[in-house]
């Protein structure tokens, strides 16, 4: 049932987002938006050499958008550039395609449910589509359409 | 809610109607399908989808060009719906009638043909504060073009429109008002009549997005004096791609043709063409020939039940939904206009309409929720997006029971 989509650590991310504020010292910025339900993100990251020091965001929008931005600000911090989009290219997968779970996703597998309700998929990769935009250019606000 | 002490709704069988609408009787995730969604499209009665298939498998054949029997019966079935749209717009002739593909091509054929002609450098269109972005982006594009201004009729808190502040808007220089007749995300019923009343006052001409109005209330584009009116077929549950436009006969033999093809000309040659009498002017190409008998069949159903069995019984049903909703702690209603139709736009507290529409989803509950191409209304009432429940004459007051239980358990979910 929806409790599946809604999983305990999903609905306490969206209600207590962590690291759901601005940075001063930023230096990457791109912001994100979802025309279909009007979801806007805005992430700061921090990148020293190759390594993503630290990661926040601000936004408004739905559960699962909000938790997606939450657990990745948590997943991000400490991983090189490349793990970063590696680690979106398995999120990526976990949501829009059967393949078996891959364990080193972390906490990130709540998302798990998220394959069975295709209207969803873009409110769970917002957060992952701004931080590749964040990471791979001057920062253009992407959007999911 | 008791139908009784209301004749009018009292004559109105609700069940024995729903029987005409097949995918009705469905079960979502295990539930009992409650369609909330008839103002993003409306369900279609089996006269509808039987007509459409009596087309392909009886009468196929493209229609105003060949001499034999299939093409003759195909031309009279899709010319039928002319008159049949004429009866139910009230148009002087069926002439002044173009089909279009929707209410969205009704809308860009006026701003292309006549803005294009009749739109100068200074001159002003006047929209509403709660357009549809279908009736904004075809009258932005135009105003760019001309470098025309494009102004905006404000409203209050309700979600009407404040007509002193449109009087104010008003000048010489507006050459058209366009506004909607029904608010897709608020509901609100707009005084079109004085509205167009106001805009010939000041020498301006008048354009209604006709949309959400006609599923719901009777419309005489005589009686509002409307220059243009213009409708989509599958909100009045008829097939999708096919609608209205209506404009007034001398306005549309000074238009230039929307579109260059077939079906619209009288003689082309390398050097000229001529082009064909109102409304083939507007009519290029093969047109949407089993939507235009669709949408026949439509109006033939609507005119079946009764406008004013159906305005009566939705009137209950919102009455009914409007207090049920406003019952429920922490739910806002936006549109709260004291002349509404069949619209319950709301918000939760805390809780995102993407989230409210995936649990009533699951439990066969169909809503729209986002901005429902009202960004501008969404951005007054400084609201991301909302959750919206839309009615037809085919919903019940225990579909809104189920509804109201759908919200308490999205509450429960995420409180």
């Amino acid at each position: 049932m929806v409790h599946d989509l809604y999983q305990e650590i999903i609905l306490d991310h969206s209600k207590r987002p962590r690291n759901c504020h601005p940075m001063d010292d930023a230096n990457r910025k791109a912001e994100g938006y979802n025309p279909l339900c009007g979801d806007k993100l805005k992430l700061f990251l921090k990148v020293e050499g190759d390594v993503v020091k630290d990661v926040s965001f601000v936004g408004s929008g739905c559960a699962i958008s909000t938790a997606s931005a939450s657990l990745m600000t948590e997943s991000l911090k400490g991983k090189t550039r490349d793990e970063a989009l590696k680690l979106l290219d398995k999120f990526h997968e976990l949501l829009t395609t059967d393949a078996a779970i891959r364990e080193d996703l972390g906490k990130l597998v709540v998302f798990c449910g998220v394959r069975d309700y295709p209207a969803r998929v873009k409110c769970a990769t917002l957060a992952w589509h701004t931080l590749k935009s964040a990471l791979t250019n001057a920062g253009d606000p992407v959007t999911t359409e | 809610m008791s139908t009784l002490g209301n004749p009018i709704a009292a004559a109105f069988d609700v069940e024995k109607i729903r029987e005409d609408f097949p995918v009705l009787k469905q079960y979502i995730h295990g539930m009992p399908l409650v369609y909330l969604d008839s103002a993003a499209t409306a369900q279609k009665p089996f006269a509808v989808i039987d007509a459409i298939r009596r087309f392909h498998e009886v009468d196929c054949a493209n229609i105003h060009r060949g001499v034999h029997e299939l093409s003759q019966r195909s031309t009279a079935a899709y010319e039928e719906t002319r008159v049949k749209a004429r009866r139910f717009l009230n148009s002087k002739t069926k002439n002044e009638l173009i089909f279009v593909r929707g209410t969205t091509e009704g809308v860009n054929l006026v701003s292309s043909t006549w803005g294009r002609k009749n739109v100068q450098a200074g001159d002003e269109i006047v929209i509403s504060a709660m357009e549809h972005h279908s009736n904004i982006v075809p009258w932005q594009m135009l105003c760019e073009e001309k470098s025309a201004k494009l102004r905006v009729i404000p409203m209050n808190e309700r979600g009407e429109l404040l007509l002193e502040e449109y009087e104010k808007l008003l000048n010489p220089r507006t050459r058209m008002v366009a506004v909607t007749h029904v608010s897709n995300a608020l509901g609100t019923v707009n005084p079109v009549r004085q509205i167009i009343e106001m805009a010939h006052k000041a020498g301006a001409l008048a354009l209604i997005d006709g949309a959400q109005a006609v599923p719901h209330l009777k419309v005489d584009v005589q009686a509002l004096d409307a220059d243009f009116y213009t409708l989509s077929g599958h909100k009045i549950f008829g097939p999708t791609g096919i609608g209205v436009l209506y404009g007034k006969a001398k306005l549309l033999n000074a238009m230039p043709p929307y579109q260059g093809g077939g079906d619209m000309i009288r003689t082309v040659t390398f050097e000229k063409t001529t082009y064909a009498e109102v409304p083939y002017k507007f009519e290029a190409g093969t047109p949407n020939i089993a939507g235009g008998i669709g949408m026949g069949a439509a109006f033939d159903y609507m005119a079946g039940i009764g406008i004013d069995q159906i305005a009566a019984h939705e009137h209950e049903l919102l009455a009914y939904g409007t207090e049920a909703l406003s019952r429920i702690p922490g739910l806002r209603l936006i549109g709260t206009a004291r002349e509404k139709a069949s619209v319950l736009s709301f918000v939760i507290e805390g809780i995102h309409p993407h989230d409210i529409g995936t649990v009533l989803d699951r439990q066969g509950i169909a809503v729209r929720t986002g901005h429902h191409c009202a960004q501008p209304v969404m951005d007054w009432f400084k609201v991301p997006a909302t959750t919206r429940a839309s009615l037809a004459f085919y919903n019940t007051t225990a579909e809104i029971d189920a509804l109201v239980a759908g919200i308490h358990k999205v509450k429960e979910i995420f409180s």
